[in-house]
C-alpha cells in the first residue's frame, strides 16, 4: 500500500510579468508526493524546478491552482507558517551567526525551550557531523560543510517536508558522491519527505524513489527511475535522461497490453503501450545497450553499415547508418558474451526484444 | 648562482623603496591640504583657547585658562563666586538630546525609505535615490527657511489643518525643540539613507527568505537578519547625522528663534556679539571631544555587540 499524500499540487500555473512580458513558468502542473518519498524534479535550466519548490516553500503563490500538505490548502499561507523547509542553492547561510545558532534558528522561531533547541542543534550537530565546527561563524567553513550545516538548520524543525534546490551542485565530484549517500541515509533516517531538484540525470537515478521529469514548465513524466528510463513516455525524456536512439515507424495497432509498430524496414516490432492513435507514424525509442548485433540479416529487425567504432573501456560504441540514412548507436559490453569484433564498413543486422522499444510523444 | 640572485633581491628591494617614495610623493597633495585644512585651524583654535579675551572681541597674546573656566564655570560680577554655568549646561545637554533624536527619527523615517530603493528593480533604483539627493542642490538656508514657511503659525501645516477644521488654533511648533529636531530631520535625512541603502543593497535576500522559512515572522526576520546585516550601515548614518547635528547652528537659529540655542549658536555667540575668542575656542574643542568621545563608545559598543543580536 502506498503511503499517504504529503504535498498535493493541483492544476497549478505561474505566470511571471505583466501584458506583453508575461510568461508562464509554470503551467498546468499536477503531482502528488508522498509521504516518506524521496521525490526528485528533473530538468534543464530554466525549465521551473526552483519556481515550483518557491511554491511550495511559499516564497511565491500560484497564478491558478491549488497546494495542499496533506489535505490541508496551503497556497495562501506564508512561509513561515508552512512546516515545510528549504535548503537553498547557495545555502543562505546566516554570517552573522555561528553553526550552532544557524541551526537553531528555526527552533528559536518556534519559540522552543532552550534545553530542547541545545539537544536538537547537539543532534543535528551528529547527524551531519560537524560537533566539532559548532562555534564557527559559517564564512570560516569550507563549501561541504556550508552544505551540511544548511542541511542540519533545515531538518532541525523537523519539517514535514524538505526542499532541496540542486544542494549539491556547487559541491567538487567526490564531495558530491558522499553527500548523495549520505543524504539518502539522513531521509532514510529521519522519514522525512524530500522534494529534491537536480538537472544530473545520473544524480535523480540513484538518489530518487520517483522522478518527475520537467521541460519548459510542464511536467511531462511521472515515474520510478527504471520507469522513467526504460518506459519513456515523451521523445524529450528520452533524450534528456541517459543515451538513446530514435526511429521512426507506423503505429499498426495498439491497445493496454503493447503496441505493433511498422519500421522504415518494413519489419514490424512489439513495443510498450501508447496512447497514439493506429496507421499515424510514430518515434519509438530504444537505448543503445538494448540492441544486439546479429550476422543474420534475415532475422534482424534492422540492418545497416558500420562507419564508426569508438572502444571506450567498458564498452564498445558502434555507430551504424540504417539503411533508411537514420543514425543509430549500438553499444556491447566488452566483458560479455556477445560478439563485438564488428570492422568499419561491415554490414550488420539489429535485433531487439520487443520489451525495450518504446512509442514516445514528442 | 646565489650571487645573481643576491643581486636580484637587492634590485627588488630597491624597486620596493623606490615605489614607497613615490606613493608618499603621491600623497603629499591630500597630506599639505589635510594639514592646512583640518589640523591648521584646530591648532589655531586651541592656541586661542589659551589666551586672553580682547575687549572688544580679538585676544590679547596673554596665558589665561578663562576661556577654558567659562566653559562650564561663571564669575558672578557682584560677588566674584565661582558658579556652574547653567546656561552653558543646559546647552550642552540640549544639543545632545536634540541630536540624538534627530538621528533616532532619521533611523525611522530612513530605514524603511531606504528598504524601499533597494527593493525596486535595479533600473528605478537610481532614480529613487537621485530624488533623495535633490535637497542638496539647494542652499541650507532656503532649505531651512522652506520647513519654516510649512511649520509657522501661519504656514501650510497649521493652515490646512485649520481649513479642515481639525483644530481651532495654530499648533506653536516654531520657536520650540520640536522644530529644530523637524529642521534638522529634514536636512540631515539623505546622509542616513545614503549609507542605509549602500548596506541594504548588498544584502542578500535569500538570508530573509530563508529566515521566513525557518518559521521566522517578518518583525522577527527584520530583528534578527536584517538590523544584524545592516548594522554598518546603521552605524555610518548614525554617525553622518549625529556629528553635523551636534555642531548645527542655522537650523536652530532660524527655527528655534534666539531662545532654544544649540551648541553651534553658542560658539558663534561668542565670537559674535560675546566677543570672547578664547571661550569660543574652547567650546568648540569641547564639541570636538563630546564627538569623539561617542564615537568611540559608538564603535566599541557596535564592535561587541556585532554578530549577537538579542
Ligand atoms: N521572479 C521572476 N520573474 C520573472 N521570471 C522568472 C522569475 N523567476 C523565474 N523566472 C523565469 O521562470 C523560468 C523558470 O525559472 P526557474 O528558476 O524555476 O528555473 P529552474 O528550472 O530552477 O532552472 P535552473 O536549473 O537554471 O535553476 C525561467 O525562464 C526564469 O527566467
Ligand atoms: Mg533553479
Amino acid at each position: 500500500m502506498a503511503d499517504p499524500v504529503a504535498i498535493s499540487v493541483n492544476q497549478v500555473s505561474k505566470k511571471f510579468g505583466h501584458g506583453k512580458d508575461a510568461f508562464f513558468a509554470l503551467e498546468q502542473v499536477s503531482v502528488d508526493i508522498r509521504e516518506n518519498e524521496f521525490f526528485t524534479l528533473l530538468g534543464p535550466s530554466g525549465c521551473g524546478k526552483t519556481t515550483l519548490l518557491r511554491l511550495i516553500a511559499g516564497f511565491e503563490h500560484p497564478t491558478t491552482g491549488h497546494i495542499q500538505l496533506r489535505g490541508e490548502e496551503i497556497s495562501h499561507l506564508p512561509p513561515f507558517k508552512r512546516p515545510v523547509n528549504t535548503v537553498f542553492q547557495n545555502y543562505a547561510l546566516f554570517p552573522h551567526l555561528t553553526v550552532a545558532e544557524n541551526i537553531g534558528f528555526g527552533l528559536e522561531m518556534q519559540d522552543k525551550p532552550a534545553a530542547e533547541i541545545d539537544s536538537t542543534v547537539a543532534e543535528m550537530l551528529q547527524l551531519v557531523q560537524m560537533e566539532s565546527l559548532r562555534d564557527r561563524r559559517t564564512d570560516q567553513i569550507s563549501g561541504g560543510q556550508q552544505q551540511r550545516v544548511a542541511l542540519a538548520r533545515a531538518l532541525a524543525p523537523h519539517p514535514r517536508v524538505l526542499l532541496l534546490d540542486e544542494p549539491l551542485s556547487a559541491l567538487d565530484y567526490k564531495l558530491r558522491k558522499g553527500m548523495q549517500i549520505e543524504l539518502k541515509r539522513m531521509q532514510l533516517e529521519t522519514g522525512i519527505t524530500f522534494i529534491f531538484v537536480t538537472h544530473d540525470q545520473e544524480e535523480a537515478l540513484t538518489m530518487s524513489d520517483r522522478i518527475a521529469v520537467m521541460n519548459k514548465g510542464r511536467i511531462l513524466q511521472i515515474g520510478s527511475p527504471t520507469d522513467i528510463y526504460d518506459r519513456p513516455s515523451h521523445r524529450f525524456v528520452a533524450d534528456f535522461i541517459g543515451d538513446t536512439n530514435f526511429l521512426d515507424g507506423e503505429l499498426i495497432e495498439a491497445n493496454s497490453e503493447g503496441a505493433v509498430v511498422r519500421l522504415s524496414s518494413g519489419k514490424t516490432v512489439k513495443t510498450g503501450p501508447t496512447d497514439a492513435a493506429a496507421n499515424t507514424p510514430v518515434s519509438i525509442t530504444v537505448r543503445p545497450e538494448q540492441a544486439v548485433l546479429i550476422e543474420d540479416l534475415d532475422a534482424a529487425d534492422l540492418q545497416g553499415t558500420v562507419t564508426n567504432v569508438m572502444y571506450s573501456g567498458t564498452d564498445s560504441h558502434f555507430h551504424i547508418e540504417l539503411t533508411s540514412k537514420e543514425e543509430f548507436v549500438a553499444k556491447v559490453q566488452n566483458a560479455g558474451p556477445a560478439r563485438r569484433d564488428w570492422q568499419t564498413g561491415q554490414t550488420v543486422g539489429i535485433k531487439f526484444h520487443s520489451h525495450v522499444l518504446q512509442v514516445v510523444s514528442d | 648562482m646565489n650571487d645573481v640572485s643576491q643581486s636580484l633581491s637587492d634590485y627588488e628591494q630597491a624597486a620596493r623603496q623606490q615605489e614607497t617614495r613615490r606613493n608618499w610623493l603621491l600623497c603629499t597633495p591630500a597630506l599639505v591640504v589635510l594639514v592646512l585644512a583640518a589640523s591648521g585651524p584646530l591648532l589655531v583654535m586651541l592656541f586661542y583657547s589659551f589666551l586672553k579675551s580682547g575687549n572688544y572681541g580679538g585676544v590679547i597674546y596673554e596665558f589665561s585658562l578663562d576661556g577654558w573656566f567659562n566653559v562650564i564655570l561663571v564669575r558672578d560680577i557682584f560677588d566674584d563666586v565661582l558658579r556652574f554655568a547653567d546656561a552653558h549646561l543646559s546647552v550642552f545637554w540640549r544639543s545632545i538630546k536634540l541630536s540624538a533624536m534627530t538621528t533616532i527619527t532619521c533611523v525611522i523615517i530612513g530605514f524603511p525609505t531606504a528598504y524601499f530603493i533597494a527593493t525596486r528593480p535595479r533600473r528605478s533604483r537610481n532614480f529613487w535615490l537621485f530624488l533623495i539627493t535633490i535637497p542638496f542642490w539647494t542652499n541650507l538656508l532656503i532649505r531651512t527657511f522652506a520647513i519654516l514657511e510649512l511649520i509657522r503659525n501661519n504656514g501650510v501645516i497649521n493652515n490646512l489643518l485649520m481649513d479642515l477644521w481639525l483644530i481651532d488654533e495654530p499648533i506653536q511648533i516654531m520657536y520650540t525643540d520640536t522644530a529644530i529636531m523637524i529642521g534638522m530631520t529634514y536636512v540631515y535625512l539623505p546622509l542616513m539613507i545614503l549609507p542605509l541603502y549602500a548596506s541594504m543593497e548588498k544584502l542578500d535576500f535569500q538570508l530573509v527568505e530563508a529566515a521566513y522559512d525557518l518559521y521566522a515572522t517578518r518583525i522577527r526576520v527584520l530583528r534578527r537578519v536584517i538590523i544584524p546585516l545592516i548594522k554598518p550601515g546603521i552605524v555610518a548614518g548614525s554617525i553622518l547625522v549625529f556629528i553635523p547635528s551636534l555642531g548645527a547652528f542655522v537650523t536652530p537659529r532660524v527655527l528655534g528663534g534666539g531662545k532654544n540655542l544649540m551648541l553651534g549658536n553658542l560658539i558663534q555667540l561668542q565670537f559674535d556679539q560675546g566677543q570672547n575668542w578664547p571661550l569660543g575656542a574652547a567650546l568648540s574643542i569641547t564639541l570636538l571631544a563630546i564627538v569623539m568621545v561617542t564615537l568611540l563608545v559608538y564603535v566599541r559598543y557596535s564592535q561587541r555587540s556585532g554578530g549577537q543580536d538579542g
